[in-house]
């Protein structure tokens, strides 16, 4: 990096870059007036040839699907939890700066993160339309949010380790309450995964798969690393099958093969079955992933961990692993990303996930040729998503990193 | 810690067994889970009295495969049907290796533009196309932008080229080999090249698609010459151009082959979403006959082993390549 005060302003810059030389102003001129019709012409679309109704009247049929209306309140309890949790753990975060430099307990992304969050909370709702009721629920869940993550940052400092320590036990905890307040059963109405929809189901297929797909990823790169010949070849036929195949081969092998391949009855549902074909799918890529990682640490570590008496599964888990999956994050979290966005393929085996719901509704006589109104809308919810985990990933290199840069 | 050692090990603890059992041991699993499975599927199939049998492919298929290069007909036995479609698959991946190549490789020298304006739009363009997913851009390409265009007159005309809601017209060699472009007939374009705008919104879709990621993989190769190749060029007096394309591309091939195998063989997995677009590729003509005939087992065999053989062929283009323009090293 260059030292500051060497670098000329930002307007000299800018114009030395921009208008350089004739050539170099002619193509940002031409540049310029293309980029400007191009937001003119999609702010003229958006504002006023658009009929957003398409997505106001369906924001419910897209957000959760066919999902029983007086059941809903689960979902509702379920968001607040998730929120609650997650300012817990991004309260808590800052409490124990660890090697975050500075250790600000409000750092300027964290401002930016706050005024970002609650400006989706009052906009979103309101440009959808949404009732003032359910308004004032996304307003209250924000403010949860923001209310934890203000009380954890401030008081997260005198929580008992041991506490902390069990902190990590709850995402899977919740996830199986989660999943509890969802499907129903012990007490609740039980509700089929037929009827799970729209973005509800998106985010389950892709938590299921990518919470299952890491621990049979790092077995199978385990394996493929193996001495053992057996293990080796076993992994390696897996990975390579699976990674031939195009995504959508699987998910219809999964649909019309599981059938007949376990007994009767006991094939599970076709939304379950899909999210199994994409855990197995995402394990392949993920110990791709992996064995990048582990390749990437010296066989001088496991040696020394041998030396000092672990056994090879002790080393493998203290010593190795933690240092190849540092290196593997950015690789897992791509693999996340794009298994997040590979849910859109449910649709093509007829489940009601994003993608099928945007199909269903256009099928709709009302809302016939609408198409860019729900397909600019979905591609707007993806590509939040994604650039925010890919963000978050970004985050969590730096903070994992141990040899920071500066 | 525990008992003092005496005698010999046990055979159980000795590090020359020990391997073995446990590979045994998992083996044991993997077999069992796979008799299991067999057994179900073998029990099933029977009891549906559909046992694997390759026979049905010579019936015919009665169902119609569009825009084909061989000629096909209702008639036709299903192997012709999927053969037809696996055609259609090879063609669109091949324009799409093309195209995806070439904007990939405009786009990836972009980004080290002196223009700083160009270099955040490849910037933007990469970070647009990869947060979204390909089957939502395809969808997109094909109901929201070819399907909205208009026919006849006011068709978007360019020299050569006319992109019509009825399709994509190109100039090519007609009748007798004569070059003729697009002619307007009583309302209606014709050309001796047309190409039907399932074909070309798949086409663009993986285009676009691709040639994010192969962008993000020429700017890697690029990236990883060190800085001084550069400067020693200019020292020598050359130009930019004649430095890219003589002292850096050669060295950063060597980084950018197997990058670029990568995304050729997800474009060709990435192509079975045609279905979503009514181009009738392989997949599309499989799921088709799988709904007619019941073949589940054999037909997603077909298809996987299609996809494979696709797959391992642009390995063997790209290794193949990779060797040709290895650096020589005295």
């Amino acid at each position: 990096m260059s030292h500051p005060a060497l670098k000329p302003p930002l307007g000299t810059r800018l114009r030395s870059e921009l208008f350089g030389s004739p050539g170099n102003s002619a193509l940002t001129l031409v540049l310029l007036a293309a980029l400007g019709s191009a937001a003119f012409g999609l702010l003229h679309w958006g504002l006023v040839q658009a009929r957003w109704a398409v997505v106001r009247a369906n924001s419910t049929l897209f957000a959760v699907g066919r999902y029983p209306l007086d059941q809903q309140w689960r979902l509702w309890l379920l968001t607040a939890l998730l929120a609650a949790a997650a300012g817990l753990a991004w309260g808590l975060l800052r409490s124990h700066p660890r090697r975050d430099r500075g250790g600000e307990l409000w750092p300027r992304n964290d401002r930016i993160a706050v005024v970002l969050l609650a400006a989706t909370a009052l906009a979103v709702p309101w440009w959808l339309r949404l009732e003032p009721l359910i308004q004032a629920r996304w307003w209250g869940i924000t403010a949860l949010l923001l209310l934890v993550r203000w009380a954890a940052g401030h008081w997260g400092q005198r929580l008992p380790a041991r506490l902390l320590a069990l902190l990590p036990l709850l995402w899977p905890l919740l996830y199986l309450v989660g999943m509890l307040l969802i499907n129903g059963g012990v007490g609740l109405l039980p509700v089929p995964p037929g009827d799970w929809g729209g973005l509800l189901l998106t985010l389950i297929a892709a938590s299921f798969a990518i919470l299952l797909c890491f621990p049979l990823g790092v077995l199978l790169a385990l394996g493929r690393r193996s001495d053992l010949p057996l293990l080796r070849w076993g992994s390696v036929l897996y990975i390579e099958f699976i990674r031939g195949a195009p995504l959508i081969t699987l998910l219809f092998l999964g649909q019309n093969m599981i059938g007949f391949l376990l007994p009767g009855g006991l094939a599970p549902d076709r939304v379950w079955r899909a999210a199994w074909v994409l855990t197995f799918f995402a394990a392949a890529y993920l110990a791709e992933a992996v064995r990048a990682g582990l390749v990437a640490i010296p066989p001088g570590q496991l040696e020394a961990a041998r030396s000092l008496g672990l056994t090879v599964p002790q080393a493998l888990r203290t010593v190795v692993l933690p240092q190849a999956l540092r290196v593997a994050l950015p690789t897992m979290v791509g693999q996340f990303i794009s298994l997040l966005q590979d849910t859109t393929m449910l649709s093509l085996v007829g489940l009601m996930e994003l993608m099928g719901t945007a199909r269903t509704v256009m099928a709709n006589p009302a809302y016939l040729g609408r198409n860019a109104e729900v397909y600019l809308t979905l591609a707007v919810l993806f590509w939040c998503c994604c650039a925010a985990l890919g963000l978050g990933s970004r985050a969590l290199e730096r903070r994992l990193d141990p040899n920071p840069a500066s | 810690m525990g008992e003092p050692f005496s005698g010999p090990l046990p055979w159980w603890r000795d590090r020359r067994v020990l391997p073995w059992l446990m590979q045994g041991a998992v083996a044991l699993v993997v077999l069992l889970l796979i008799a299991f499975l067999l057994g179900n599927l073998v029990r099933n199939l029977s009891a549906a009295g559909m046992l694997l049998s390759f026979r049905w492919l010579q019936q015919p298929a009665g169902f119609d495969v569009s825009e084909t290069l061989l000629p096909f007909d209702a008639g036709l036995p299903y192997w012709r049907a999927l053969v037809a479609g696996l055609v259609n698959t090879l063609r669109a991946v091949l324009v799409g290796l093309v195209g995806a190549t070439a904007l990939g490789t405009l786009v990836g020298l972009a980004s080290f533009s002196s223009n700083a304006l160009l270099r955040g739009l490849a910037r933007a363009y990469v970070e647009l196309i990869r947060n979204i997913p390909l089957l939502l851009q395809l969808v997109f390409w094909y109901f929201v932008v070819f399907l909205a265009l208009p026919n006849g007159e006011a068709a978007l005309q360019l020299p050569g080229v006319v992109l019509a809601k009825s399709g994509l017209f190109l100039a090519w060699f007609g009748e007798g080999l004569r070059w003729s472009g697009p002619t307007l007939v009583e309302g209606v374009w014709q050309a001796p090249l047309r190409l039907t705008v399932e074909f070309s919104a798949l086409v663009t879709g993986l285009v676009v698609y691709t040639g994010a990621f192969i962008s993000e993989v020429v700017r890697g190769g690029i990236t990883a010459v060190p800085k001084g190749q550069w400067e020693a060029a200019a020292s020598l007096g050359l130009g930019p151009l004649v430095t890219l394309r003589r002292i850096v591309l050669p060295q950063a091939l060597r980084v950018i082959v197997p990058g670029l195998n990568t995304q050729y063989i997800s474009l060709a997995k990435n192509s079975a979403l045609a279905v979503a677009v009514g181009y009738t590729d392989l997949y599309s003509v499989a799921e088709t006959t799988l709904n007619q005939t019941g073949r589940a087992v054999e037909v997603i065999l077909i298809l996987l082993g299609a996809y494979l053989v696709i797959d391992l062929a642009i390995s063997a283009l790209m290794g193949w390549f990779n060797r040709l323009v290895r650096i020589r090293e005295r």
